[in-house]
């Protein structure tokens, strides 16, 4: 499966009006998340949550699509 | 001095209340003659109600405050006949660019429709504004404006509020009906009146700087993250009028505000930004920190905050006088039924109830907006990086990128005045009750005109044709019927086709099909406007009686 990289965060029930909001409601949750911690503890946390996503994705094809792009920036 | 503008003083009389010794008493007081009181007092004046407008000052705003007012404020100022003097003035854009180092990560249009009459945003200087609602305010009958005038004492007893008022030429006492406190963020009116108002501080520091200079930069918004000039930090530049250059410089917690704004520490900022070679002077210096904060409830008893004091946002984002002006196109038709004794006090608890989800929305956008300008940890500071360099080249970071999202206004979907759609009527698009109107161009009397400038300042009900000259006796009969009786609804027909209606309804051609396109209209389909331009109801067909149960339910009389 193509890696989706359109923007392409919603919630059932929820309506929009805005394009940016549905981004920005993940974005603060995910900040929302780390509060408090140090950073090991942060990075711990992102690990996990990685782990957690690409088990969900599943798709080994997509996953490879995604860690090679992460690659690419750094 | 500022170089472009000389700021007016406005003149200040005795009030003759002082030598008289007697008690003034009016319906209505508005505290504070910023952008804020003065829409109120202005909307009050187009309800037919006099205001008393109290300011401790008299002059307009000093120094570099609001810049942007969005597309809803300009329509709100049209309606208090102020918009075309704030748009022909000010520098009208649409696109803002945003950088991160070097490089454009992210653009946006705020209006990529056609078809409004209003651009997304337009830049000007708040004194301009000011001065312009001034004059508006100064000209109309039933605004009194007293400069120099400031409140010393508040007190409120059953339906009355007192006010100790203190000049120059010494103290005089008024008593009022309803008080409006649009008296910024430090409210003395709040103060007095012992009322909280809770939130945090950011802990960030803000360089403003207005800039005289000549250049082409194009009418955008740019915004730069962490850029070469300014390693670290953000930088926003806005254009103003009169060639006046707003820049933003982000300082961090830790800076000297003091030493900052020093010219000397300045001039190197701005040239490093600019480049040695451009020539500039600069109109105005000064470092700012934020809030973010609101009141419990708007209302107390028979005061009334709007604005500031009721409500503070941080910058970015442009939410503070546009919600302002907001706040008092919500309160002026309300207060005006209550006052007339057509709608229960129950109804300017919708005020608190509409204007305090508005609030939590713009302080909920602008605090992203700053988490993401400011991030508060190392691991907010990768996350924002990361997504920074992903705009660069996916959508999808792109649509991540938060550099201040930009002030709209709140759809009242939830809002206890609507009259939710009857199940049976499906509509598509976005004018659900609680919408704020969407503009169209329309024809009127075959004249360009725009759908905004034909409603306001009372009910009104939108009837959508296909070929006005159908329309049967009786639907109309109907129509006009409900411009009589307790709270008036003013008929208005807008029909596809070319013709006339028989009978004296108001009626607007919509030959493109903007209008039906925006309100997905077809023919018999009715829409219950609020005097502040937000939909209450709509039907697919109309049925007077309920219109009637609509504009009760709007008006708390159900």
């Amino acid at each position: 499966m193509a890696l989706n990289l359109n923007p392409n965060f919603s919630e059932a029930g929820k309506r929009y009006f805005n394009a940016y909001s549905p981004g920005d409601d993940f974005y603060e949750m995910l900040i929302g998340t780390h509060r408090d911690l140090s950073d090991e503890q942060s990075e711990l946390l992102n690990a996990r949550l990685i782990l957690l996503l690409a088990n969900h994705i599943g798709d080994i094809d997509t996953l490879r699509q995604a860690l090679t792009l992460a690659r690419e920036g750094i | 001095m500022l170089k472009t503008y000389n700021y007016p003083q406005f003149e200040y009389r005795t009030p003759p209340e002082i030598a008289s010794g007697q008690t003034l008493k009016v319906p209505v007081v508005v505290v504070g003659a910023g952008p804020v009181g003065l829409a109120a007092a202005l909307d009050l004046q187009l309800q037919g109600v006099p205001v008393l407008v109290l300011d401790e000052d008299d002059t307009v705003s000093i120094g570099s405050r609001g810049v942007c007012y969005a597309k809803r404020a300009l329509e709100i100022l049209d309606r208090y006949g102020v918009g075309d003097a704030v748009c022909s003035k000010g520098v009208s854009w649409n696109v803002g660019r945003t950088f991160f180092r070097e490089q454009e990560v992210y653009n946006f249009n705020l209006v990529p429709d056609p078809d409004y009459h209003r651009p997304g945003m337009v830049n000007l200087q708040q004194y301009y504004l000011e001065e312009y609602m001034a004059a508006a305010a100064a000209s109309r009958p039933d605004i009194e404006l007293r400069w120099k005038n400031k409140v010393a004492a508040v007190a409120q007893s059953g339906k009355t509020v007192t006010l100790e008022v203190e000049t120059g030429d010494g103290f005089y006492s008024v008593e009022t009906d309803w008080l409006i406190a649009a008296d910024g963020a430090r409210s003395p009116i709040r103060r007095m009146l012992g009322l909280e108002i809770e939130g945090k501080v950011f802990m960030d520091r803000f360089l403003i700087a207005d800039v005289l200079m000549k250049a082409d930069f194009p009418a955008e918004r740019w915004f730069w993250f962490d850029p070469p000039f300014h390693p670290g930090q953000s930088v926003l530049l806005h254009k103003q009028t009169d060639s006046v250059f707003r820049i933003d410089f982000q300082l961090g917690w830790d800076a000297d505000p003091e030493e900052a704004k020093k010219p000397e520490n300045v001039v190197p900022r701005i040239k490093a930004m600019l480049g040695d070679e451009r020539e500039f002077e600069l109109e105005w210096v000064s470092v700012y920190t934020f809030q973010c904060r609101r009141m419990g409830s708007f209302n107390h008893g028979r005061v009334l905050f709007a604005g500031d004091a009721a409500h503070q946002v941080s910058p970015f984002g442009a939410r503070g006088a546009n919600s302002g002006l907001q706040d008092a196109d919500n309160l002026g038709w309300k207060l005006k039924l209550v006052i007339d004794g057509k709608a229960p006090a129950a109804l300017l608890d919708s005020y608190t109830e509409e204007r305090v989800f508005a609030a939590d929305e713009n302080l909920m956008n602008s605090t992203r907006s700053t988490d993401f300008i400011t991030p508060k940890s190392k691991v907010s500071r990768t996350f924002r990086n990361a997504v920074l360099g992903l705009a660069k080249d996916h959508a999808f970071g792109r649509a991540l990128v938060n550099s201040g999202r930009l002030s709209v206004p709140a759809f009242l979907t939830a809002s206890s005045l609507n009259t939710p759609d009857c199940a049976q009527d499906i509509f598509a698009g976005r004018m659900l009750p609680g919408a704020p109107m969407d503009d169209a161009p329309v024809l009127d009397k075959g004249d360009d005109a725009w759908l905004l400038d034909k409603v306001g300042h009372r009910f009104f009900v939108l009837y959508f044709a296909d070929d006005p000259n159908a329309l049967d006796g009786t639907t109309i009969a109907a129509l006009s019927n409900l411009s009589s009786g307790g709270i008036a609804v003013q008929p208005l027909v807008i029909s596809r086709q070319p013709g006339t209606v028989k009978g004296d309804i108001p009626h607007l051609e919509d030959l493109r099909g903007v209008a039906a396109g925006r309100y997905d209209a077809k023919h018999g389909t009715v829409y219950l406007l609020r005097p502040d331009q937000h939909v209450a109801a709509r039907w697919r067909t109309f049925d007077a009686a309920r219109v009637r149960a609509a504009v009760a339910r709007a008006t708390c009389n159900l």
